[in-house]
């Protein structure tokens, strides 16, 4: 998408992911701000399901065609869905980062940890 | 010391690439655009399938000049330059005594003693005291940094010389054709049009005074050229396997391993011709192949090769959609059909190795 948004409805890290939460289950993505520093995504990772995932730390790869990036873990838990989808067509990271760009789902192993995070104003404010 | 961020230099055209919305980066010591709002895949398919200009003026250029400049320039480019006729193009390897590589270089001869060497940007210094040191004591030559007189735009794409030859004086005429080199005025300015490029794609390169070059690219722009940033000049020139310095040749390696004998000419006795001779002679132990991924994954420069080996320059083909590279193989694994895995960040990805260049037109 060629606008910057930052919707309201979600929480963000400060490395650039989103995260929507629905009960203990959130979702993971990354922010159009990621995307648009990535540059046409062309590659993306995939974890696989059952695995943990910590706040702070690594949980998947995206590759520009110049550079690969390591995409953090907002929060920590076990993956229990991938968006596979993003195998075949990396490029819904850059084109719907909220939407089909989503990656993984995981089931929060400390739902207290999204009080460290970010909301749209908070966000956007560290990057300028 | 490394050059911080506030002593980049920046070309004649840093303004256009802002005002475009260019991502600048620094590269080899310049802000350079790596891409434009349009991304590496369409610019690079501009490119392929129509016509892009590329800001390249971070390159130097260096001119060696008098009556000996053949024999000086014999002596340390590893071609044979005693083949270029005035108005003619020449690829050839700077080395070391020792046969490892300083640059690879085109060199343009624009009269009968006097030849223009082009440098890439990050060997530009290191280059001209090559150059100057080897001038001493060498009566009849006079070797001149040239680097600030240029600006260098380089057009390319299957449309770009219909293109130039509706902005030159004299039309498709003036211009030069490949690997040949001629002066004419473009777009009101006057240009060395080179019939050059690191595309694989036909297409020229300009140098220009530096003052003329902005009005020069708006004159390109406004014609239909698509600016086109480093990123998408390194995915193009990787798919036809042209070498990047830094990447793919190196110092310590030579030009037998590198694939580029074919731009040594030992018999001209040019320095560290011996030591060419003797890794032609006895055969290198390991040479650069292309490789092209049969899976997914990326590779990229300093992956390791199972069984040995070393990615220099990795992407993905924008043009073929898989990840590509080429890696300084054991000599017994660079041979086309090889199939070798590549430790991508732990993962091996297989691939398989290919004759140059991976892409061609209609494959």
């Amino acid at each position: 998408m060629a606008e910057a948004s930052y919707p309201e409805d979600l929480l963000y890290h400060a490395e650039h992911d989103w995260v929507k939460i629905d009960g203990d289950v959130a979702t993971f993505g990354v922010t159009w701000y990621a995307q648009d520093s990535l540059g046409d995504i062309v590659f993306f990772d995939p974890p696989a399901v059952g695995t943990e995932v910590t706040a702070g730390e690594g949980y998947a790869e995206v590759e520009s065609v110049k550079a690969v990036s390591d995409v953090i873990a907002p929060l920590s838990g076990e993956i229990v869905e991938v968006n596979e989808a993003l195998g075949d067509t990396p490029e819904q990271i850059n084109d719907d980062p909220y939407g089909a760009g989503w990656m993984v789902k995981v089931k929060l192993s400390d739902p207290s940890q999204t009080s460290d995070l970010l909301d749209a104003a908070a966000y956007t404010a560290t990057l300028d | 010391m490394s050059a911080s961020e506030t002593s980049l230099r920046r070309t004649p055209l840093y303004a256009r690439h802002e005002a475009a919305g260019a991502k600048l980066v620094p590269f080899a010591g310049w802000e350079m655009p790596v891409q434009y709002p349009a991304g590496i895949r369409a610019e690079h398919l501009t490119v392929r399938e129509a016509v892009g200009v590329f800001d390249v003026s971070h390159m130097g250029e260096i001119e060696t000049r008098g009556p000996r400049a053949l024999d000086f320039l014999q002596r340390i480019l590893s071609n044979d330059v005693a083949r270029i006729a005035v108005g003619a193009a020449q690829y050839s390897v700077l080395c070391k005594e020792d046969g490892g590589v300083l640059d690879d270089l085109f060199t343009y001869r624009l009269a009968d003693e006097r030849y223009l060497t082009v440098t890439n940007a990050a060997n530009h210094d290191k280059d001209l005291a090559w150059f100057q040191r080897q001038a001493e004591g060498f009566d009849g030559v006079e070797v001149v940094d040239r680097a600030a007189d240029y600006a260098m735009l380089a057009v390319q794409g299957p449309q770009a010389r219909a293109l130039v030859a509706g902005l030159a004086a004299g039309g498709a005429e003036a211009l030069p054709r490949r690997f040949r080199v001629a002066e004419a005025t473009v777009a009101g300015a006057p240009a060395l049009v080179c019939g050059t490029g690191y595309t694989g794609e036909d297409g020229v390169e300009l140098l220009l005074a530096p003052d003329d070059a902005p009005a020069v690219w708006d004159a390109l722009v406004d014609a239909g050229a698509a600016p086109t940033g480093l990123a998408a000049r390194d995915t193009l020139r990787l798919e036809v396997c042209f070498h990047l310095y830094g990447n793919d040749l190196m110092e310590s390696r030579g030009p037998i391993a590198a694939g580029l004998g074919w731009c040594c000419k030992e018999e001209t006795g040019f320095i560290g011709s011996e030591a060419v001779r003797a890794a032609r002679d006895a055969g290198p132990s390991e040479l650069l192949a292309p490789f092209v991924f049969t899976g997914p994954g990326i590779p990229r420069q300093g992956n390791a090769v199972v069984g040995g080996g070393e990615v220099t320059s990795g992407t993905l083909s924008p043009s073929l959609e898989t990840g590509i590279g080429m890696a300084y193989l054991p000599v017994e694994q660079a041979v086309p059909g090889t199939e070798i895995e590549v430790d991508v960040r732990g993962k091996l990805r297989p691939a398989v190795v290919k004759e140059k260049p991976l892409f061609r037109k209609g494959t």
